[in-house]
């Protein structure tokens, strides 16, 4: 078994065909997108798959050590590049290609129209284990 | 083994062996000693004493320590150490290592997981995992806490509103898994009401109980949030209500008003009505008031300003709402209810969105999300 996390990114990445921002969806699209979440995890918990997932603000700052006493901060270095990540979810699959149909599943949340939001996700590996090795 | 009547007393013993000069990690070491005694000898007949057992016991263990530690010099001192013969005295202990345990040297966040182990009596195990933290984490944590307050003498009392605001934080907690901290902050609030005896921990225990009682409407099935006005009031538990409407009437009838018996009142008074409609907002706003008197937090004052939009209509809530600092949490919700509520939809639907982004958890921001598709759907017609 691989671990794999997959990230949730509210921005960064290739603007996706159905970007409709979520507070314009109508309230049953919300409710349908909010169960597809949920049915995933749990159906995952159900394979013995879903290992753990979160959610994070939206709010993020950039720090680094400039010297003694003195961490610089700041809102981000490049606010156009600024890549945000807005949860997660670990999953431990069997191997690297299971790995890539649950990230598309999960890809497919329903969102306005009802039709898949078709939002990026980055899917990597865990260190530690050999992704593409089957036990 | 009577478990219940063992963590009753365990805080009680630790106080005790304080009260002598032990310093707190060693009492609470030797407390687990005598509690493992108990364990073991209390099936075959409990004692007519137990917490003068268990203080004699304890106090043994902490001389069989301290005698291994310091040389055969000192043992002609044990004779003079033990214990007086008799039962143990008054619950004025327990008090004691309330105040130990909420000293202001310690954070927050230690001052609630010692409360926890040591007036709690609950394992470390049930704290980390009350706060999905590793054990080892909470381990020290813990211990940290108990060198902080290793010096600390009791020559006077400490003060109870840091204790207060401790069971409240553990309150606030909430639970996750198998230790319900709400249980537990109302179970140990309940026990410094009994020994303290004052007016506010009394306003404490009621706002608590009338929290508690609207606990299984408060959240759906699949965990969203279900708002006041829209909860099934039929689940609230009546008997909890009761419980804390009489515990706040009887602390206000002694007239000395304090923050929590406010806020016990405004959540009697959320209580007190069949249904959401009605609701006494005159009176709430009324007791927001003296709350404001009492703590002119913003936190009140944003509370109030919602207050207000029901009591005298959305103008007067959004007016009041201006007075109040833009960067306190659940100021924009509550600007976007107050908008939708004067019907500027546009405006509502935009803050709803604002709020979702800056809502604190997940369940929230689902709750301000569907508040703001709502509204946009509403806006297309």
């Amino acid at each position: 078994m691989a671990k794999y996390l997959l990230l949730k990114h509210y921005r960064g990445a290739p603007t996706p065909p159905n970007d409709v921002p979520m507070d314009r969806w109508t309230p049953q699209e919300v409710e349908d997108h909010i169960t597809y979440m949920n049915d995933f995890a749990a159906r995952l918990e159900g394979t013995g798959e879903y290992v753990d997932s979160q959610a994070l603000s939206p709010e993020g700052t950039f720090v680094r050590s400039d010297g003694e006493g003195r961490p610089p901060v700041t809102d981000g270095p490049f606010a156009e590049t600024k890549d945000l990540i807005a949860g997660w979810m670990i999953i431990d699959v069997e191997d690297y290609d299971r790995a890539l149909v649950l990230a598309g599943e999960l890809s497919a949340a329903p969102g306005a129209g009802g039709e898949p939001i078709h939002e990026w996700l980055e899917l990597r590996p865990f260190m530690g284990s050999a992704p593409t090795v089957t036990e | 083994m009577d478990e219940p009547l063992l963590r009753e007393l365990t805080p009680a013993v630790i106080g005790v062996l304080v009260r002598r000069g032990v310093d707190f990690a060693t009492a609470e070491d030797a407390v687990q000693d005598a509690l493992l005694q108990a364990a073991l000898t209390w099936p075959d007949g409990q004692p007519a004493d137990p917490k003068g057992w268990l203080v004699t016991v304890a106090w043994r263990k902490f001389l069989d320590v301290r005698r291994s530690e310091v040389s055969r010099r000192t043992r002609e001192q044990r004779v003079e150490d033990e214990p007086p013969p008799g039962p143990a005295g008054s619950a004025d202990d327990t008090l004691a290592l309330f105040f130990l345990c909420a000293h202001p040297s310690l954070t927050a966040a230690s001052a609630v997981a010692l409360t926890l182990r040591a007036v709690g009596g609950l394992t470390t195990r049930q704290i980390a995992a009350a706060y999905l933290v590793p054990e080892a984490t909470m381990a020290q944590r813990i211990s940290r806490a108990k060198r902080t307050v290793g010096d600390v003498r009791f020559d006077r009392p400490g003060d109870p509103a840091t204790v207060r605001r401790v069971l409240y934080l553990v309150f606030n907690e909430g639970y996750t898994g198998d230790v319900d901290l709400a249980a537990e902050a109302i179970r140990l609030t309940r026990q410094l009401a009994r020994t303290a005896g004052d007016e506010e921990t009394a306003g404490l225990l009621a706002l608590m109980l009338l929290h508690h009682a609207r606990r299984p409407a408060r959240t759906a099935a699949d965990g969203s949030l279900v708002p006041l006005t829209e909860q099934d009031r039929s689940r609230w538990d009546t008997a909890l209500i009761a419980e804390g409407v009489a515990i706040l009437q009887a602390a206000l009838g002694r007239d000395r008003l304090g923050e929590f018996q406010a806020q016990a009142a405004i959540a009697a008074l959320h209580a007190d009505a069949p249904r959401a409609e009605e609701t006494d907002w005159p009176q709430i706003v009324g007791w927001y008031d003296e709350l404001l008197r009492l703590n002119g937090s913003p936190v009140v004052a944003l509370n109030r300003a919602v207050a207000v939009g029901e009591a005298d209509g959305a103008a007067a809530g959004l007016a009041a709402l201006a007075a109040v600092d833009p960067a306190v949490p659940r100021h924009t919700a509550a600007s976007a209810h107050l908008h939708e509520k004067a019907g500027d939809l546009s405006a509502a639907a935009r803050l709803y969105a604002d709020a979702a982004r800056s809502a604190s958890t997940l369940a929230e921001r689902h709750h301000l999300t569907r508040q703001a598709a709502r509204i946009s759907q509403a806006l297309r017609g």
